[in-house]
Protein backbone atom coordinates (compact mmCIF):
# COMPACT_ATOMS: atom_id res chain seq x y z
CA UNK A 1 0.00 0.00 0.00
CA UNK A 2 2.45 3.09 -1.19
CA UNK A 3 0.53 5.93 -0.51
CA UNK A 4 2.47 9.11 -1.78
CA UNK A 5 2.85 9.26 -5.02
CA UNK A 6 5.26 10.53 -7.17
CA UNK A 7 4.86 13.74 -9.09
CA UNK A 8 3.08 12.96 -12.15
CA UNK A 9 4.47 16.22 -14.17
CA UNK A 10 7.72 15.77 -15.78
CA UNK A 11 9.17 19.33 -15.93
CA UNK A 12 11.84 18.74 -18.46
CA UNK A 13 8.67 18.33 -21.03
CA UNK A 14 7.45 22.38 -20.26
CA UNK A 15 8.78 24.36 -23.73
CA UNK A 16 11.02 27.13 -22.78
CA UNK A 17 9.00 29.64 -25.02
CA UNK A 18 6.76 29.85 -22.38
CA UNK A 19 5.94 32.60 -20.30
CA UNK A 20 8.57 31.40 -17.02
CA UNK A 21 5.46 31.86 -14.58
CA UNK A 22 4.58 29.40 -12.31
CA UNK A 23 6.84 26.99 -14.09
CA UNK A 24 9.07 25.77 -10.95
CA UNK A 25 7.70 23.73 -7.69
CA UNK A 26 7.53 25.31 -4.80
CA UNK A 27 10.91 24.43 -3.33
CA UNK A 28 10.11 25.62 0.19
CA UNK A 29 10.59 23.84 3.43
CA UNK A 30 8.10 24.94 5.96
CA UNK A 31 10.09 22.90 8.73
CA UNK A 32 11.30 25.41 10.76
CA UNK A 33 7.95 27.65 11.07
CA UNK A 34 7.52 24.99 13.54
CA UNK A 35 7.53 25.57 17.68
CA UNK A 36 5.57 22.05 18.34
CA UNK A 37 6.95 18.83 17.50
CA UNK A 38 4.38 15.94 16.37
CA UNK A 39 5.76 13.03 18.13
CA UNK A 40 4.23 9.47 17.44
CA UNK A 41 3.70 6.64 20.17
CA UNK A 42 4.79 3.51 17.86
CA UNK A 43 3.06 1.50 20.47
CA UNK A 44 -0.37 3.18 19.88
CA UNK A 45 -0.07 3.40 16.75
CA UNK A 46 -2.80 1.22 14.75
CA UNK A 47 -1.88 2.62 11.80
CA UNK A 48 -5.51 3.85 10.91
CA UNK A 49 -4.68 6.54 8.85
CA UNK A 50 -6.39 9.16 9.91
CA UNK A 51 -3.50 11.76 10.19
CA UNK A 52 -2.05 10.95 7.26
CA UNK A 53 -5.81 11.68 6.21
CA UNK A 54 -5.98 15.40 7.68
CA UNK A 55 -2.79 16.82 7.51
CA UNK A 56 -3.08 19.52 4.92
CA UNK A 57 0.49 19.73 4.07
CA UNK A 58 0.74 15.97 3.64
CA UNK A 59 3.52 15.83 5.56
CA UNK A 60 2.61 11.86 7.13
CA UNK A 61 4.47 9.28 5.53
CA UNK A 62 4.01 5.78 5.57
CA UNK A 63 6.84 3.51 7.58
CA UNK A 64 6.44 -0.39 8.17
CA UNK A 65 4.37 -0.07 11.58
CA UNK A 66 2.97 3.26 11.98
CA UNK A 67 3.37 6.45 10.71
CA UNK A 68 5.68 9.46 11.25
CA UNK A 69 5.61 13.05 10.07
CA UNK A 70 8.21 14.31 7.86
CA UNK A 71 9.79 17.15 9.44
CA UNK A 72 11.16 19.16 6.40
CA UNK A 73 7.42 20.10 5.58
CA UNK A 74 5.91 19.87 8.86
CA UNK A 75 4.29 22.96 10.16
CA UNK A 76 3.48 21.90 13.75
CA UNK A 77 -0.26 22.44 13.39
CA UNK A 78 -1.26 19.75 15.65
CA UNK A 79 -4.39 18.44 13.85
CA UNK A 80 -2.84 14.84 13.92
CA UNK A 81 -3.01 14.97 17.31
CA UNK A 82 -6.23 16.49 17.92
CA UNK A 83 -7.35 13.68 15.34
CA UNK A 84 -5.12 10.32 16.34
CA UNK A 85 -8.43 8.36 17.47
CA UNK A 86 -5.94 6.57 20.03
CA UNK A 87 -3.97 9.38 21.36
CA UNK A 88 -0.65 7.86 19.99
CA UNK A 89 0.30 11.49 18.73
CA UNK A 90 1.66 14.19 21.21
CA UNK A 91 2.71 17.75 20.39
CA UNK A 92 6.14 18.31 22.27
CA UNK A 93 7.66 21.53 22.67
CA UNK A 94 10.59 22.22 19.68
CA UNK A 95 14.21 22.39 21.73
CA UNK A 96 16.17 24.81 20.09
CA UNK B 1 -29.70 -21.41 20.53
CA UNK B 2 -28.48 -19.97 16.99
CA UNK B 3 -25.26 -19.63 15.83
CA UNK B 4 -23.93 -16.05 15.15
CA UNK B 5 -21.06 -15.13 13.40
CA UNK B 6 -18.02 -14.28 15.19
CA UNK B 7 -16.48 -10.89 14.38
CA UNK B 8 -13.33 -10.31 16.03
CA UNK B 9 -13.27 -6.45 15.22
CA UNK B 10 -16.04 -4.14 14.56
CA UNK B 11 -16.26 -2.89 11.22
CA UNK B 12 -17.14 0.93 10.00
CA UNK B 13 -14.95 1.70 12.69
CA UNK B 14 -11.42 3.88 11.52
CA UNK B 15 -9.41 1.71 13.77
CA UNK B 16 -7.02 -1.34 12.86
CA UNK B 17 -10.61 -3.66 12.49
CA UNK B 18 -11.19 -2.22 8.95
CA UNK B 19 -8.05 -2.95 7.64
CA UNK B 20 -8.57 -6.36 8.13
CA UNK B 21 -11.22 -6.85 5.69
CA UNK B 22 -11.32 -7.02 1.87
CA UNK B 23 -10.56 -3.90 0.24
CA UNK B 24 -14.36 -3.82 -0.74
CA UNK B 25 -16.05 -4.53 2.31
CA UNK B 26 -14.16 -1.36 3.92
CA UNK B 27 -15.68 2.05 4.81
CA UNK B 28 -12.88 3.68 3.72
CA UNK B 29 -12.30 7.29 4.56
CA UNK B 30 -10.78 8.70 1.43
CA UNK B 31 -9.07 7.88 -1.95
CA UNK B 32 -6.00 5.94 -1.29
CA UNK B 33 -4.76 6.67 -4.65
CA UNK B 34 -3.91 10.67 -4.05
CA UNK B 35 -2.33 12.34 -6.62
CA UNK B 36 -0.90 15.05 -4.33
CA UNK B 37 -2.07 18.25 -6.68
CA UNK B 38 -1.26 20.73 -4.07
CA UNK B 39 2.01 19.78 -3.36
CA UNK B 40 3.72 20.40 0.09
CA UNK B 41 5.78 23.28 0.24
CA UNK B 42 3.24 25.92 -0.11
CA UNK B 43 2.92 29.19 2.05
CA UNK B 44 -0.63 28.67 4.06
CA UNK B 45 -0.49 29.04 7.86
CA UNK B 46 -0.20 25.92 10.16
CA UNK B 47 -3.97 23.87 10.25
CA UNK B 48 -4.88 25.73 7.08
CA UNK B 49 -8.08 24.05 5.91
CA UNK B 50 -8.19 25.47 2.69
CA UNK B 51 -4.95 23.50 1.26
CA UNK B 52 -6.75 20.43 2.93
CA UNK B 53 -9.96 21.19 1.01
CA UNK B 54 -8.25 22.23 -2.20
CA UNK B 55 -5.98 19.31 -2.11
CA UNK B 56 -8.78 16.96 -1.84
CA UNK B 57 -11.07 18.86 -4.21
CA UNK B 58 -8.78 18.77 -6.83
CA UNK B 59 -7.69 14.73 -6.14
CA UNK B 60 -10.74 14.13 -6.64
CA UNK B 61 -11.19 15.38 -9.62
CA UNK B 62 -7.84 14.29 -11.51
CA UNK B 63 -9.09 10.92 -10.60
CA UNK B 64 -12.38 11.67 -12.11
CA UNK B 65 -11.13 12.98 -15.16
CA UNK B 66 -8.16 10.57 -15.92
CA UNK B 67 -5.89 13.97 -14.56
CA UNK B 68 -6.99 15.93 -17.36
CA UNK B 69 -8.00 18.87 -16.12
CA UNK B 70 -7.48 22.73 -16.28
CA UNK B 71 -8.36 24.76 -12.97
CA UNK B 72 -9.11 29.01 -12.81
CA UNK B 73 -8.09 30.12 -9.88
CA UNK B 74 -9.50 33.51 -8.03
CA UNK B 75 -7.33 35.96 -6.25
CA UNK B 76 -7.48 34.87 -2.45
CA UNK B 77 -5.78 32.88 0.40
CA UNK B 78 -5.60 29.74 -2.10
CA UNK B 79 -3.85 31.62 -4.88
CA UNK B 80 -1.52 33.23 -2.42
CA UNK B 81 0.44 30.81 -1.09
CA UNK B 82 0.26 28.63 -3.31
CA UNK B 83 1.64 30.38 -6.51
CA UNK B 84 4.48 33.23 -5.38
CA UNK B 85 6.15 34.14 -8.38
CA UNK B 86 7.93 31.91 -9.83
CA UNK B 87 6.90 28.86 -8.15
CA UNK B 88 4.25 26.49 -8.10
CA UNK B 89 2.81 24.16 -5.55
CA UNK B 90 -0.13 22.86 -8.44
CA UNK B 91 0.35 19.63 -10.16
CA UNK B 92 -2.47 20.88 -13.03
CA UNK B 93 -2.56 23.22 -15.71
CA UNK B 94 -3.62 26.42 -13.54
CA UNK B 95 -4.54 29.44 -14.58
CA UNK B 96 -4.91 33.26 -12.57
CA UNK B 97 -7.85 35.07 -13.19
CA UNK B 98 -8.55 38.58 -11.69
CA UNK B 99 -10.62 38.59 -8.39
CA UNK B 100 -14.05 38.52 -9.81
CA UNK B 101 -14.10 37.03 -13.70
CA UNK B 102 -13.20 33.05 -12.09
CA UNK B 103 -15.93 32.04 -13.47
CA UNK B 104 -15.97 33.97 -16.48
CA UNK B 105 -11.62 32.86 -17.37
CA UNK B 106 -13.85 29.37 -17.09
CA UNK B 107 -16.30 29.82 -19.09
CA UNK B 108 -13.75 31.17 -21.69
CA UNK B 109 -11.54 28.27 -21.28
CA UNK B 110 -14.67 25.32 -21.33
CA UNK B 111 -15.80 27.18 -24.62
CA UNK B 112 -12.74 27.01 -26.22
CA UNK B 113 -11.98 23.34 -25.29
CA UNK B 114 -15.49 22.58 -26.83
CA UNK B 115 -14.26 24.35 -30.78
CA UNK B 116 -11.02 22.45 -30.71
CA UNK B 117 -13.09 19.68 -29.95
CA UNK B 118 -11.23 18.67 -26.58
CA UNK B 119 -14.49 17.27 -24.82
CA UNK B 120 -12.29 15.06 -22.37
CA UNK B 121 -10.38 17.90 -21.13
CA UNK B 122 -12.51 19.62 -17.94
CA UNK B 123 -12.98 22.69 -16.38
CA UNK B 124 -12.60 23.80 -12.87
CA UNK B 125 -12.89 27.35 -11.11
CA UNK B 126 -11.97 27.50 -7.79
CA UNK B 127 -12.10 30.78 -5.37
CA UNK B 128 -12.52 31.97 -1.74
CA UNK B 129 -16.11 33.30 -0.38
CA UNK B 130 -15.51 36.93 -1.21
CA UNK B 131 -14.38 35.93 -4.76
CA UNK B 132 -17.54 33.60 -5.07
CA UNK B 133 -19.97 35.20 -3.03
CA UNK B 134 -18.98 39.04 -3.82
CA UNK B 135 -16.86 40.18 -6.46
CA UNK B 136 -17.46 37.49 -8.41
CA UNK B 137 -20.88 36.61 -8.24
CA UNK B 138 -22.39 38.30 -11.35
CA UNK B 139 -19.94 36.45 -13.34
CA UNK B 140 -20.91 33.17 -11.54
CA UNK B 141 -24.50 34.08 -11.81
CA UNK B 142 -23.71 34.18 -15.59
CA UNK B 143 -22.31 30.95 -15.52
CA UNK B 144 -24.86 29.19 -13.44
CA UNK B 145 -27.86 30.77 -16.47
CA UNK B 146 -25.61 29.95 -19.31
CA UNK B 147 -24.96 26.12 -18.03
CA UNK B 148 -21.37 26.03 -18.81
CA UNK B 149 -19.57 23.06 -17.86
CA UNK B 150 -17.44 23.79 -15.83
CA UNK B 151 -17.60 22.72 -11.95
CA UNK B 152 -17.13 26.22 -9.28
CA UNK B 153 -15.66 25.04 -6.06
CA UNK B 154 -15.64 27.81 -3.46
CA UNK B 155 -13.71 27.53 -0.51
CA UNK B 156 -15.71 29.22 2.23
CA UNK B 157 -13.64 30.42 5.44
CA UNK B 158 -16.17 33.76 5.84
CA UNK B 159 -14.34 36.49 5.35
CA UNK B 160 -11.48 38.01 3.55
CA UNK B 161 -9.17 36.06 5.70
CA UNK B 162 -5.67 37.10 3.04
CA UNK B 163 -6.17 40.63 3.47
CA UNK B 164 -6.44 40.61 7.14
CA UNK B 165 -10.15 39.76 8.13
CA UNK B 166 -12.80 41.73 6.66
CA UNK B 167 -16.19 40.83 6.39
CA UNK B 168 -17.63 39.40 3.16
CA UNK B 169 -21.43 38.66 2.55
CA UNK B 170 -20.63 34.57 3.94
CA UNK B 171 -19.55 35.76 7.26
CA UNK B 172 -21.96 34.50 9.64
CA UNK B 173 -23.77 36.93 11.82
CA UNK B 174 -22.29 38.35 15.04
CA UNK B 175 -18.91 37.32 14.00
CA UNK B 176 -16.21 39.58 14.39
CA UNK B 177 -13.99 41.09 11.97
CA UNK B 178 -11.78 43.84 10.60
CA UNK B 179 -14.84 45.69 9.75
CA UNK B 180 -17.39 44.71 11.94
CA UNK B 181 -16.01 45.09 15.25
CA UNK B 182 -17.26 43.92 18.76
CA UNK B 183 -18.57 47.31 19.87
CA UNK B 184 -22.10 49.10 20.33
CA UNK B 185 -25.64 47.56 20.78
CA UNK B 186 -25.32 45.03 18.21
CA UNK B 187 -21.52 43.77 18.12
CA UNK B 188 -19.86 41.64 15.92
CA UNK B 189 -21.80 41.14 12.00
CA UNK B 190 -25.18 41.97 11.17
CA UNK B 191 -27.85 39.87 11.65
CA UNK B 192 -29.89 39.08 8.67
CA UNK B 193 -27.35 39.89 5.92
CA UNK B 194 -25.30 37.95 3.93
CA UNK B 195 -26.12 35.10 1.56
CA UNK B 196 -26.02 31.72 1.48
CA UNK B 197 -24.86 31.26 -2.23
CA UNK B 198 -25.79 27.21 -2.76
CA UNK B 199 -29.44 28.06 -2.14
CA UNK B 200 -29.08 30.66 -5.09
CA UNK B 201 -26.90 28.50 -7.24
CA UNK B 202 -30.04 26.20 -6.81
CA UNK B 203 -32.53 28.85 -7.85
CA UNK B 204 -30.50 28.62 -11.05
CA UNK B 205 -31.70 25.25 -11.25
CA UNK B 206 -28.31 23.99 -12.32
CA UNK B 207 -27.73 20.11 -12.59
CA UNK B 208 -25.37 19.93 -9.40
CA UNK B 209 -25.60 21.81 -6.05
CA UNK B 210 -23.47 20.43 -3.19
CA UNK B 211 -21.81 21.63 0.00
CA UNK B 212 -19.35 20.12 2.02
CA UNK B 213 -16.95 20.44 5.08
CA UNK B 214 -13.41 19.83 5.39
CA UNK B 215 -14.22 16.95 8.41
CA UNK B 216 -16.08 14.29 6.13
CA UNK B 217 -13.59 13.78 2.87
CA UNK B 218 -14.85 11.14 2.25
CA UNK B 219 -18.21 12.84 0.99
CA UNK B 220 -16.21 15.68 -0.37
CA UNK B 221 -14.34 13.55 -2.85
CA UNK B 222 -17.81 11.32 -3.46
CA UNK B 223 -19.15 15.17 -4.49
CA UNK B 224 -16.50 16.58 -6.72
CA UNK B 225 -16.35 13.10 -8.12
CA UNK B 226 -20.52 13.16 -9.20
CA UNK B 227 -20.08 16.97 -9.83
CA UNK B 228 -17.14 15.61 -12.99
CA UNK B 229 -19.36 13.04 -13.77
CA UNK B 230 -21.92 15.33 -15.15
CA UNK B 231 -21.98 18.30 -17.53
CA UNK B 232 -23.35 21.62 -17.41
CA UNK B 233 -22.55 23.96 -14.61
CA UNK B 234 -22.34 22.65 -11.27
CA UNK B 235 -21.03 24.31 -8.08
CA UNK B 236 -19.92 23.55 -4.47
CA UNK B 237 -19.33 24.78 -1.61
CA UNK B 238 -16.52 23.73 0.80
CA UNK B 239 -16.52 25.02 4.39
CA UNK B 240 -12.86 25.38 5.39
CA UNK B 241 -12.39 27.05 8.68
CA UNK B 242 -9.54 29.47 9.10
CA UNK B 243 -7.59 29.36 12.29
CA UNK B 244 -6.40 32.95 11.73
CA UNK B 245 -9.77 34.74 11.26
CA UNK B 246 -11.92 32.51 13.36
CA UNK B 247 -8.90 32.30 16.66
CA UNK B 248 -8.78 29.00 16.95
CA UNK B 249 -5.97 26.80 17.60
CA UNK B 250 -4.07 25.54 14.34
CA UNK B 251 -5.19 22.00 15.55
CA UNK B 252 -8.90 22.81 16.16
CA UNK B 253 -9.53 22.52 12.49
CA UNK B 254 -11.04 19.80 11.32
CA UNK B 255 -13.26 19.70 14.88
CA UNK B 256 -14.25 23.13 14.07
CA UNK B 257 -15.62 21.67 10.26
CA UNK B 258 -16.96 19.10 12.48
CA UNK B 259 -19.08 20.68 15.08
CA UNK B 260 -20.45 23.47 11.93
CA UNK B 261 -22.39 20.71 10.59
CA UNK B 262 -23.21 18.78 13.81
CA UNK B 263 -24.71 22.21 15.35
CA UNK B 264 -26.66 22.79 12.29
CA UNK B 265 -25.02 26.20 11.29
CA UNK B 266 -23.68 24.74 8.08
CA UNK B 267 -25.84 22.33 6.27
CA UNK B 268 -24.50 19.82 4.07
CA UNK B 269 -26.44 18.36 1.30
CA UNK B 270 -26.54 17.95 -2.33
CA UNK B 271 -28.60 19.45 -4.76
CA UNK B 272 -29.71 18.28 -8.44
CA UNK B 273 -31.72 20.52 -10.74
CA UNK B 274 -32.69 22.85 -8.14
CA UNK B 275 -34.06 20.08 -5.51
CA UNK B 276 -32.41 18.61 -2.40
CA UNK B 277 -31.56 15.16 -3.09
CA UNK B 278 -29.46 14.07 -0.05
CA UNK B 279 -28.59 15.49 3.00
CA UNK B 280 -25.48 14.84 5.60
CA UNK B 281 -27.74 14.21 8.63
CA UNK B 282 -26.43 15.26 12.21
CA UNK B 283 -25.09 12.53 14.09
CA UNK B 284 -25.29 13.93 17.81
CA UNK B 285 -26.92 17.26 17.57
CA UNK B 286 -24.89 19.62 19.35
CA UNK B 287 -25.88 23.31 21.03
CA UNK B 288 -24.72 26.20 19.41
CA UNK B 289 -22.66 27.12 21.97
CA UNK B 290 -20.19 24.06 21.42
CA UNK B 291 -19.43 25.81 17.92
CA UNK B 292 -19.29 29.65 18.68
CA UNK B 293 -17.23 29.27 22.20
CA UNK B 294 -13.65 28.05 20.83
CA UNK B 295 -13.74 30.76 18.63
CA UNK B 296 -12.38 34.30 19.45
CA UNK B 297 -14.16 35.89 16.89
CA UNK B 298 -17.39 35.22 18.82
CA UNK B 299 -15.57 35.96 22.49
CA UNK B 300 -18.14 38.92 22.73
CA UNK B 301 -20.72 36.90 23.10
CA UNK B 302 -19.05 34.90 26.06
CA UNK B 303 -17.98 38.21 28.12
CA UNK B 304 -19.27 38.82 31.70
CA UNK B 305 -22.50 39.53 30.85
CA UNK B 306 -23.04 36.55 28.18
CA UNK B 307 -24.84 37.71 25.08
CA UNK B 308 -27.84 35.09 25.66
CA UNK B 309 -30.00 36.74 23.27
CA UNK B 310 -27.87 36.47 20.30
CA UNK B 311 -26.29 32.69 21.03
CA UNK B 312 -30.28 32.27 21.23
CA UNK B 313 -30.77 33.85 17.45
CA UNK B 314 -27.54 31.84 16.36
CA UNK B 315 -29.35 28.59 17.46
CA UNK B 316 -32.56 29.68 16.09
CA UNK B 317 -30.50 29.88 12.29
CA UNK B 318 -28.93 26.29 13.47
CA UNK B 319 -32.57 25.49 13.89
CA UNK B 320 -34.13 26.71 11.10
CA UNK B 321 -31.24 24.85 8.71
CA UNK B 322 -32.24 21.69 10.16
CA UNK B 323 -35.73 22.12 9.70
CA UNK B 324 -35.36 23.11 6.29
CA UNK B 325 -32.71 20.38 5.24
CA UNK B 326 -34.11 18.39 7.29
CA UNK B 327 -30.65 17.40 9.03
CA UNK B 328 -32.21 15.38 12.07
CA UNK B 329 -32.94 11.49 11.73
CA UNK B 330 -36.67 10.67 12.03
CA UNK B 331 -37.52 10.36 15.89
CA UNK B 332 -35.06 11.91 17.34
Amino acid sequence: MKKQSIPIFDQSTIPNNLCPIATEYSKMMPGDWRSMLPVVNRKKCVKCSICWLYCPVQCIIERAGWFDANLATCKGCGICAEECPHGAIEMVAEED
Amino acid sequence: MSLQPIKFYQTGTFTVGNRLLAPEERSVQANMQRTNSLNSGHRACQGCGEALGARYAIDAAMNATNRQLIAANATGCLEVFSTPYPETSWQIPWIHSLFGNTAAVATGMAAALKVKGRSEVRVVAQGGDGGTTDIGFGCLSGMFERNDDVLYICYDNGGYMNTGVQRSSATPPAARTATTMAVGDAPGNVFGQGKFVPAIAMAHEIPYVATATVADLRDLEYKVTKAMGMHGARYIQILVPCPLGWGTPSSDTIRMARLAKETGVFPVFEAENGEVTAVLKIRKRLPVEEYLKPQKRYAHLFGKQPRVDTIASIQALADKNIRKYKLLEEGI
